[in-house]
């Protein structure tokens, strides 16, 4: 393991105009371009949203499979493994770009990283300072009655039920998210997310105690 | 087709300029193989009599090179004190890590490297597993160079999915010291899909199931259209056959009863394998365990073998299952389940794999065999260009150590790498100028339950009231897998160094000893590789010059083309011969010279935008 400096900082720190120079043939190129048209190098990311970034109208209803097609075709041309035998800053920014569009496609991928980086887009992130309401604790009262539960589940079949009730919560959440959002309903959409993230969380820990009962059921 | 050996002595010289060929490599802990693609067909490099596996056991006679392989395996049962087996176990484990194991090892640990890397005492020779894997690998490509009559200097070389950074770096290291460039460190799953996908050209949800002589794989993959995208990875880097013949040697052991010594117990370990072998088509085996001591009978049935390795599988099992929960993918919606590994050919495994997916596991590629092709078919993607795109995950999430002991995780495990991820933390005493990190690779809460992989300092932090310093720790995993950190102080914008210390490692300095010491001309290798970026980056210059050129030389009079031409000119030849610093200077001068052509450029693209023509036209 080594310390190396902040490459890809620096590269996002570019200033966002019409065009800027080509690193290679020092001539000019779109800032959107991936590739110099001139001398086909390629170009280091730019700091647009993840939607942007992928070729996506920003909003939480998106076809996965569309967005996994997207992020197929930039990786075809952008992977470090298409730069294997490049020059060394070519090497570089193809990291960068790999990194780029992960990140977008990881946090587009998941409905409740979506949700949340929409909300955060939209100037109503859910972890903002002065942001906790009344609703916020209601939120919590059933979080902490559902874990009070799961802790008193005497086996894993009873933690199973729960966790189902937990994930058809969720996806009942997803379609409040999803009309919350159409309708431009931002503290709603928030909302709805919050409560996915506990659910999302709950399962999480649902999982875990199941593990846990399973271990200590089985013969020493 | 077989593929020509030479005799030593009639190999053909390798010229010196010409590109040395790219392959695969499995480095296992049973077997190596060694395989190269040509057009999209993969051939495993065999011996005189067919065989592809080189076993990766070395025997270190004192004043004599080691011997590697089937060599080095018939000093087994004669001289074990001087053979080494299974040393990939070892890989990336620290000192104090093999400390806590020292009994169960049939080795004797001497002292640490100074990085902390664990050495073990063979004959006379104080050696770190980098450096026996190192011997390995030198000799399979020794092995490889006779086969295929070229020079052999770049590898793709596969690692378990579920090694960690400190595995991944050692691995990466053992290559560079047998003169080896890695091209990619690619998952042993990973590269197993590509040589099915390939082959069968089939579209969905794959489960790989990884079982070889010391660890365990399993992972979920997609296959779309030539692209190989990891949907979740999980195993455990400490279980294989090897524990099939840790049962089986403790079963006869147990039956002859007393007190063995290490040899005598790697004795009844090559004894185990050979009747875990055997037992599949002959039930019962029944032969002798010849120990120093004198000779015992022994018998091992199917039923007793699959008694003994029942709980084992079922490991296996349980972790495919988490697997298949982390990507929310049910058993019954997966396409095809393959079987990699020599110990997948053990029938008690191919049954139980079977019945947990309800359906009938592939096996039609050589499991000792797939990863080395499909390993080699990456490094010819790599090298010539291909179609298909390999998309993996970090296997194991990476964090930084808080208050408590808690671990807070940067980068979670299933991540799709390279991924870069940042974190701030502040100060919580005034005026405090220091903070330390500690950073860990697992999935435990604690920090003394995950892999210790590096602790270092950031210092130079302006002094400040409690909380108001902004540090920023950069997580950057590449696509190899392996992790680099940085942090600096933001607030001031000072930039604060840090200095990593790894704790299982070696130190650079040791490296670089090793790398001398190891390689007979370590010097003219490393010279020839920077003689080779230096050509791949002038030529990287002139490509785009004469683009450049293409669009915008009407910008130039007659005679500043000539003189850049004459330039280019010049590094042309430079770069027809071998002197890197000449190389270097005339693309300088290159770059220089044309730097008032490049600003022409730019000042015609400003030009262009202020006439309100459509931007995209510049670039496009």
């Amino acid at each position: 393991m080594q310390i190396t400096p902040l490459a890809t900082d620096a590269d996002s720190a570019r200033p966002a105009a019409a065009f800027g120079a080509c690193w290679s043939c020092r001539g000019p190129v779109a800032a959107a371009a991936l590739f110099c048209a001139t001398c086909k190098a390629i170009q280091p990311p730019q700091p647009l949203d993840h939607f942007a970034r992928l070729g996506l109208a920003p909003g939480f209803d998106i076809q996965v499979p569309v967005l996994d097609q997207l992020y197929f075709g930039f990786q075809r041309q952008l992977h470090p493994d298409r730069f294997a035998n490049a020059a060394p800053r070519a090497r570089q920014i193809s990291q960068s770009q790999a990194v780029a569009f992960n990140d977008a496609y990881e946090t587009l991928k998941s409905p409740l990283a979506r949700a949340t980086y929409l909300l955060a887009l939209r100037g109503l992130p859910i972890d903002g300072e002065g942001s906790h309401t009344i609703r916020d604790m209601e939120l919590l009262d059933d979080q902490l009655e559902r874990r009070e539960k799961l802790h008193e589940a005497p086996d894993a079949a009873a933690v199973e039920k729960l966790a189902v009730a937990a994930r058809s919560d969720a996806a009942a959440c997803l379609g409040e998210i999803s009309a919350a959002f159409a309708a431009g309903n931002l503290a709603a959409a928030r909302l709805a997310t919050l409560r996915l993230k506990y659910l999302d969380k709950f399962a999480d820990e649902a999982r875990n105690r199941r593990a846990l009962l399973a271990l200590k059921s089985e013969p020493a | 087709m077989l593929l020509q050996i030479y005799e030593p002595g009639q190999t053909p010289l390798p010229h010196e300029n010409e590109q040395g060929l790219a392959v695969g490599i499995d480095l296992g802990t049973t077997n190596t193989v060694v395989a190269l693609a040509r057009d999209q067909k993969a051939e495993i490099v065999r011996d005189a009599r067919g065989s592809g596996l080189v076993p990766s056991v070395v025997a270190y006679i004192d004043g004599a090179d080691p011997l590697v392989g089937e060599m080095a395996r018939r000093q087994l049962l004669d001289r074990p004190e001087i053979v080494v087996s299974s040393i990939k176990r070892l890989m990336g484990r620290g000192a104090a890590d093999l400390a806590r194991l020292g009994g169960q090892l049939p080795y004797e640990l001497g002292a640490a490297a100074e990085g902390g890397m664990a050495r073990l005492k063979i004959g006379a020779r104080l050696l770190t597993p980098v450096e026996i894997s190192a011997d390995i690998l030198r000799a399979v490509k020794e092995r490889a160079e006779l086969a295929l009559g070229r020079n052999v200097d770049r590898a793709v070389v596969t690692v378990p999915a579920y090694f960690d950074d400190a595995a991944r770096t050692a691995t990466r290291d053992a290559a560079r010291l047998a003169g080896l460039e890695v091209l990619r460190l690619v998952a042993e799953p990973t590269a197993a899909a590509l040589a099915y996908g390939l082959d069968s050209k089939s579209e969905g949800v794959f489960a790989i199931y990884d079982l070889g002589g010391g660890t365990f794989d399993f992972s979920l993959l997609r296959l779309e259209k030539g692209v190989f995208q990891v949907l979740a990875t999980g195993g455990d880097a400490a279980l294989g056959g090897d524990d099939f013949d840790h049962a089986v040697a403790a079963k006869f052991l147990a039956e002859r009863g007393g007190e063995f010594s290490r040899d005598e117990v790697k004795q009844a370990l090559a004894t185990a394998r050979l009747a875990k072998e055997c037992v599949s088509s002959q039930d019962p085996w029944e032969g002798e365990l010849m120990l120093d001591a004198g000779d015992s009978s022994h018998s091992l049935t199917r039923a007793e073998l699959e008694k003994l390795i029942e709980p084992l599988v079922a490991r296996t099992l349980k972790i495919a299952a988490g697997v298949l929960e982390d990507a929310g993918v049910k058993p019954e919606a997966i396409d095809g389940t393959v079987l990699v590994g020599g110990s997948t050919r053990v029938p008690l495994v191919r049954a139980k794999v079977e019945e947990f997916f309800g359906k009938k596991p592939l096996a039609d590629i050589n499991p000792d065999e797939v990863v080395a092709v499909g390993a080699a078919l990456q490094a010819e993607a790599l090298t010539a260009g291909s179609d298909t795109l390999l998309l993996d995950v970090l296997p194991l999430s990476l964090g930084l150590e808080t208050m408590g002991g808690i671990v807070e995780k940067i980068v979670e495990r299933n991540t799709p790498i390279p991924v870069a991820r940042g974190q701030d933390f502040t100060t919580y005493q005034d005026g405090q100028t220091a903070m330390s990190f500690h950073v860990v690779q697992g999935e435990r809460e604690m920090a003394d339950q995950t892999r210790s992989l590096a602790r270092f300092e950031l210092d130079g932090i302006p002094p400040m009231v409690a909380g108001a310093a902004r540090i920023r720790v950069r997580f950057a995993v590449d696509a190899d897998g392996l992790l680099s950190v940085s942090a600096e102080e933001s607030t001031t914008g000072r930039q604060a160094r840090v200095e990593v210390k790894p704790s299982y490692g070696l130190t650079e300095d040791e490296m670089a000893d090793m790398l001398r010491a190891s390689i007979d001309n370590a010097e003219a290798d490393m010279e020839r590789r920077l003689l080779t970026e230096a050509r791949v980056e002038a030529r990287r210059a002139i490509n785009a010059l004469e683009a450049a050129l293409a669009v915008d030389a009407d910008l130039l009079s007659e005679a500043e083309r000539a003189t850049i031409a004459a330039a280019q000119e010049t590094l042309e030849r430079a770069m027809s011969k071998s002197d890197r610093a000449s190389i270097q200077g005339a693309a300088e001068a290159l770059e220089q010279g044309t730097k008032f052509f490049a600003e022409r450029r730019m000042d015609r693209g400003i030009r262009k935008a202020l006439a309100g023509r459509n931007v995209a036209e510049i670039g496009g």
